[in-house]
């Protein structure tokens, strides 16, 4: 096997080696302190905020793709084969503005301005991929970006007048494509790239035996998909996460695909990468995958992350084990598959053996008898942490439910089975007398706790009442908020 | 800058004059990542970086600190503690010395300064910085209001408003209703935090580049904490990344630890901390309880009102003084009260202690006033907006406030009438009752609501302001004045106003960066004033210069002073036109001084405190605001649908700007009324103290269709820049149209006729919580 000990990425036109990256090392701090482009910024630290925004592009089965993603929580060891490109890179050489620029200037989209380079960039990844886009798909786009000053107002009609500025496919990131695939097919070497010595060591696996191989001999190492939570270990809590393995890059842990009724998902596929699969195949996943942080979170974390790290809070779980989804776990050249509610043992315990690692999740289709819906509740709409998250997977059959699988999040120490209700519910004729005579067995399954994000009688009250929902929707009434007609 | 080398003599108008959509001076460098922060200036050779150590309990004597590992870590150069500042460890802005720099050996919030790590990095001073061993005997803390007990602790003499004899109206009165309300604060989550950047010099001086809305009290309470006099600092700013009122004091903190540590080690420091550090160690908007008593007729009319402000200040006074008596200022809104006791109580706590922002009280005041409102409606099964129009200020009667100021320029009603019909009130809250009716689980609901804000700082003396002009000979001009750029566009508001008394375009006016060096003496830009007075500061600046000018050109080319006219890019004297450029040159070669220093200061205004009683406000601005919302009944989750804004700015210096401002504020004002809800633990912690916690507004919460106008009929009454009007803070109190949307929703689901009585910020759960209140309130 082949091996290296550094790592090359393009930033913005220049090629870049790097044996001395630090295992904890952001991007963000690279930029600014190493090579001084402090046009991205450093507004929280934490991937929430927006104003460290640039983009990654990578190489997705031979395409390019560039996305918009946080510097501030995106290390180094993530960037291997990957083209950076900061704000610094949209002006052209005659000094005039790149589209996207031109038209934040002309709608007065910036006021103090520190957020603006990373508007710039998200909706410049927008412009890419979507020149002409929706009133819904900028907000979207910014759904990871936050302003003060602003009110979005005049953001929002910038990037809808972007495209009367110039032509996407003009742009030097669409013009100079072939270059680019070239230089990153040209790093994309497949060996294992190793920086630093014992315990300080930065590590990233040539595939993913070699991964399996290094994590039986590093039982301790910390992994790193998307890096959306360990980010803040390290920004926040300075902890020290050495040795690190880096696995967002290898290829064959960011499948997915459905065989035989079930969609696999392997553990680096990012919502984005999962989204579109999902929101055909399982409506209600996609819409919830549209709420889950912000378009530059949603780019680098990953279900399989999601899973593993095991958060009472994490927003995938629950309707995945309402689906009845499975695990598939992996140490060395042995799997074995659990059905994912059995992963989650108690708060901050997963069912993972040293030296063991998170494979793929397998999502077994709805059944076309079963009614499945997911619903997230967060202070904010977007780009929040969820307070309660509930998830139904309900099959009736001549008027009786036949089948229940409930889960929530938000409600226990885990993702957890409302096994009470369940009961409550199954064999019973699907009635409002019903629904109603099931809430009590909430208080059985579930005793939340208060915190910032909601106290323990609204959490309870509100996890009953999307029962309430759901059978309100599954008799035909409507009762949903909606931002879009038509949604 | 460069010179104009053709000149159009025939030009008809200047470009970037005033009234002209002159976008932002740095727009293009902010987009491009150009436009240089104080964390983006380059560092010089043996720069270091400071941390500050945040006491770990609310309330307590520090029995022992050991820093021994602390100064032992990677790149520690030195820790600071209270011991180490050479002249006083305070910086109280009002002088009660009740703020030290670092705590000494009490402490009385948590995440309250006691040390400072100095560290060849950033990064090493942060993780220094964790390993100090630091133990308290803790005392009982108070961190919420709720709490506080008849006879609590002030920060600071409380304020009493008293116009008539309300009690005998309320007793006399029909009807009465108390109740109390509930404001949550706000955090400014401005983007970019608190930021200073020091220099040491020689002898005693020590530049220092600070995040600030307030350089010359920067400078005074680094020249305090050194033991120098003020002339041996500097304080400079371009701009800030937001500031919102939370860099009016609170940047003190950080520029005077990076002063210290700088003039101790005789090395560049800089002083950034972490997000999460920002949100706790400062200050944010206050939090009131307000209770209310509220004496009406069967007609609506309000007799009379007795109003209680209870403020959470925090362990210290900060500007809880002026902040909880503007709550008082405000307490009317727009509406007549016949007779009106009010009075404030800046609460002590043991919590950060509360600041500036936007509005500065004003908006808690008023959103006690709107609750009365309210309760009237309500009572009286009658629409808000037919009591809320009742009450409004009249133009020749019915219009002394209870500070006994009359206003004499009240256009609320107007406002009103014309918002009322733009955005076609009467109809749509038709059609919401038959949409509600046919709605089991979605409600909607609808609010108008009106602004009227006073103008001023209520300190007299704060409302002056300096300006520095000189014209080089090739006719470019250099601006400096006291206002500091935060986002507001104050920077080219003020070119605009020198432009246009010079006549010449702005791209020949440099905007400089504000420094103590320049312009001594000034006050925050805050209060909305930064315009009024800079603008004022900078026209009368312009105007010597252009005196002289006059009386020189009258007198070399023999023509009476009326002759010589300022034109677009050049000057008419007599019966020939010349370029600006070239009058200046010849004004040089006759030694004419081209340079002068401005002034400004409020007119008519006097406020006498203990008696309650004067003219705080030069004037007031206006605005009323509807909004449309749905809310779920199930969840208490919900969306604004529609808002439509009328909003006043006298005779615009700049549409495009001040639009900026009333969508910016409107936006700001929904997301504290909202989804920003600051939570303190039982232990003082705060829980929300980042964006994963903290949760101001998005792009997806703007109301789905949003109309924003200015009154283009309003100018000032008074003789302000051009009669233009404020337009910082007035905006942000638009928003209570969001929170009376969202109760008048709620109060559907009992045929509205429980007052909701919902409090702020209106969560999702605060909505659903009252959603179940009205509910079984209306079915009994």
């Amino acid at each position: 096997m082949k091996a290296r000990s550094e790592i090359r990425f393009l930033l913005n036109g220049t090629p870049v080696a790097l044996g001395n990256a630090r295992p904890d090392e952001t991007l963000l701090d690279y930029l600014r302190l190493r090579q001084r482009l402090t046009g991205t910024k450093e507004g929280c630290a934490e991937g929430d905020c927006g104003a460290c925004t640039v983009l990654v592009g990578r190489l997705r089965k031979g395409e390019l793709v560039y996305e918009s993603v946080n510097a501030c929580i995106r290390f180094l060891g993530s960037l291997d084969a990957c083209h950076v490109v900061t704000v610094e890179h949209l002006k052209r050489a005659d000094g005039s503005l790149h589209p996207v620029q031109q038209a934040m200037v002309d709608y007065h989209g910036s006021q103090c301005g520190f957020c603006t380079p990373g508007f710039v960039m998200s909706l410049y990844a927008l412009w890419m991929r979507e020149p002409q886009p929706t009133e819904r798909a900028v907000e979207k786009a910014l759904q990871g970006n936050l302003c003060r000053c602003t009110g979005y107002e005049p953001i929002v009609r910038a990037a809808l007048a972007a495209s009367t500025y110039g032509n996407a496919m003009s742009d030097p990131l669409a013009t100079e494509r072939a270059a680019v695939i070239a230089a990153l097919n040209q790093m994309k070497d497949g060996a294992r790239v190793e920086i630093g010595s014992a315990q300080d060591r930065l590590l990233i696996p040539a595939n993913v035996d070699d991964f399996a191989a290094i994590l039986e001999a590093e039982p301790k190492a910390t992994i790193v998909a998307g890096a959306t939570d360990v980010g803040l270990w390290v920004t926040k809590f300075m902890r020290e996460i050495a040795p690190v393995v880096f696995i967002g890059g290898l290829d064959e842990l960011r499948d997915i695909g459905e065989e035989n009724g079930a969609i696999h998902i392997g553990a680096g596929v990012s919502y984005s990468d999962a989204f579109a699969l999902l929101a055909k195949r399982i409506p209600p996943l996609g819409a919830l995958i549209d709420r889950i942080g912000g378009e530059q979170v949603r780019n680098m974390g990953t279900i399989g992350g999601n899973i593993a790290n095991g958060s009472p809070i994490g927003d995938t779980p629950p309707p995945l084990i309402a689906l009845g989804a499975t695990l598939t776990l992996r140490k060395g050249n042995t799997r074995r598959t659990i059905p994912l509610e059995d992963f989650f043992i108690d708060y901050g315990k997963q069912d993972r053996a040293p030296g063991e690692f998170v494979e793929a999740v397998h999502v077994p289709l709805p059944d076309a008898a079963s009614r499945f819906a997911v619903w997230k509740i967060s202070k904010r709409r977007d780009e929040d942490i969820t307070a309660v998250l509930g998830a139904f997977d309900i099959s009736i059959a001549d008027g009786r439910v036949e089948a229940a699988r409930i889960a929530y999040g938000g409600m226990a120490a885990t993702p957890k089975r409302a096994k009470a209700v369940e009961v409550a519910l199954v064999g019973k004729p699907w009635t409002e007398e019903t629904v109603e005579a099931a809430l009590s067995a909430y208080e059985e399954d579930f005793q939340p706790i208060s915190d910032m994000r909601a106290s323990a009688g609204y959490r309870m009250m509100a996890a009953k009442n999307l029962l309430r929902r759901f059978y309100l929707e599954s008799t035909g009434g409507s009762a949903k908020l909606s931002r879009y007609e038509a949604a | 800058m460069t010179r104009h080398e053709t000149l159009d003599l025939e030009k008809a108008r200047i470009a970037g004059g005033v009234a002209s959509d002159q976008k932002h001076d740095s727009a293009h460098k902010h987009v491009s990542g150009e436009a240089v922060y104080i964390d983006d200036m380059p560092e010089p050779a043996g720069t270091l970086h400071a941390c500050l150590g945040l006491s770990e309990v609310a309330h307590g004597t520090i029995t022992s600190m050991d820093l021994s590992k602390v100064r032992a870590a990677p790149g520690v150069v030195t820790v600071l503690t209270a011991d180490d500042i050479p002249g006083e460890n305070d910086i109280s802005p009002t002088g009660l010395h009740d703020e030290p720099i670092l705590a000494s050996d009490r402490v009385q919030f948590f995440g309250q300064p006691v040390f400072a790590v100095i560290a060849e990095t950033r990064d090493a001073a942060r993780r220094a910085c964790r390993l100090a061993k630091i133990e308290y005997a803790e005392e009982p803390a108070l961190i919420d209001i709720a709490d506080a007990g008849a006879d609590a602790r002030l920060v600071t003499a409380p304020l009493k408003l008293e116009r008539g004899d309300s009690a005998a109206a309320i007793a006399a009165a029909p009807r009465s209703i108390k109740g109390q309300m509930r404001v949550g604060g706000q955090d400014h989550f401005y983007l970019e935090g608190q930021i200073a950047f020091a220099m040491p010099g020689e002898d005693g001086d020590v530049t220092v580049f600070s995040s600030t809305q307030h350089p010359s009290e920067v400078q005074h309470m680094v020249a305090h904490a050194l033991g120098v006099s003020s002339h041996a600092v500097t304080i400079e700013v371009r701009r800030m990344g937001g500031g919102f009122g939370g860099k009016e004091t609170q940047a003190n903190l950080f520029a005077v630890i990076s002063a210290i540590a700088a003039k101790k080690l005789n090395r560049p420091v800089k002083l950034r901390p972490d997000r999460d550090d920002d949100m706790t160690a400062t200050g944010k908007r206050h939090d009131f309880l307000i209770d209310y008593e509220v004496g009406f007729d069967d007609e609506g009319n309000i007799l009379g009102v007795d109003l209680t402000y209870a403020a959470r200040c925090g362990y210290a006074a900060d500007l809880s003084g002026p902040v909880t008596d503007r709550a008082l200022f405000h307490c009317d809104n727009a509406y007549f009260y016949p007779a009106a006791r009010a009075v404030s109580r800046p609460l002590y706590t043991n919590t950060v202690s509360n600041t500036a922002f936007r509005g500065f009280g004003g908006p808690q005041g008023m959103v006690g006033a709107e609750r009365i409102i309210d309760e009237v409606a309500f009572a009286l099964g009658k629409d808000p907006l037919e009591i809320r129009k009742k009450n409004l200020y009249g133009t020749d009667d019915r219009n002394v406030t209870p500070y006994h100021q009359t206003v004499e320029d009240n256009v609320a009603e107007r406002v009103i009438a014309e918002l009322e019909a733009s955005a076609d009130y009467a109809a749509r809250r038709r059609e919401i009752a038959v949409f509600n009716a046919k709605s089991q689980v979605i409600k909607r609901g609808l609010a108008l609501t009106p602004v009227k804000f006073g103008i001023s700082f209520t300190a007299t003396h704060f409302n002056q302001a300096g300006a520095l002009v000189h014209v080089y000979t090739d006719g470019s001009v250099h601006l400096n004045h006291g206002g500091t750029e935060m986002g507001q566009g104050l920077y080219t508001k003020v070119a605009q106003v020198v432009a246009e008394e010079f006549q010449i375009d702005i791209d020949q006016v440099k905007i400089t960066a504000t420094t103590t060096g320049k312009v001594p003496n000034t006050s925050a830009t805050a209060a909305s004033s930064g315009s009024d007075l800079n603008g004022m500061a900078a026209q009368d600046a312009a105007r010597q210069i252009k005196t002289r000018l006059i009386d020189f050109a009258s007198e070399a080319h023999d023509v009476p002073k009326d002759q010589v006219v300022f034109l677009p890019g050049r000057v008419r004297i007599g019966n020939r036109e010349i370029p600006f450029a070239d009058l200046i040159r010849e004004a040089y070669m006759a030694r004419i001084q081209l340079s002068a220093a401005g002034f400004y200061k409020t007119p008519k205004i006097h406020w006498d405190r203990d008696k309650g009683q004067g003219r705080p406000f030069y004037y007031f601005a206006y605005g009323a605001a509807c909004a449309e919302v749905s809310i779920d009944t199930l969840t208490g989750e919900y969306m604004v649908e529609r808002v439509d804004i009328l909003h006043e700015t006298g005779r615009s210096l700049n549409r495009a700007i001040d639009i900026g401002q009333i969508e910016g504020g409107f936006i700001q004002g929904m997301g504290w009324l909202t989804t920003e809800e600051l939570v303190w633990d039982g232990k003082g912690r705060l829980r929300t103290h980042a964006p994963s916690t903290y949760k101001i507004p998005l792009a997806s919460d703007r109301p789905k269709v949003f109309n924003v106008a200015l009154a283009d009929w309003a100018e000032n009454a008074e003789p302000t820049v051009h009669r233009s009007k404020a337009v910082g803070e007035p905006p942000f109190m638009l928003a209570m149209c969001v929170l009376h949307a969202l109760s008048d929703a709620v109060a559907s689901v009992a045929d509205h006729k429980v007052c909701p009585r919902l409090d702020a910020p209106a969560t999702p759960e605060r909505v659903l919580m009252a959603v179940e209140r009205v509910r079984a309130e209306g079915a009994r």
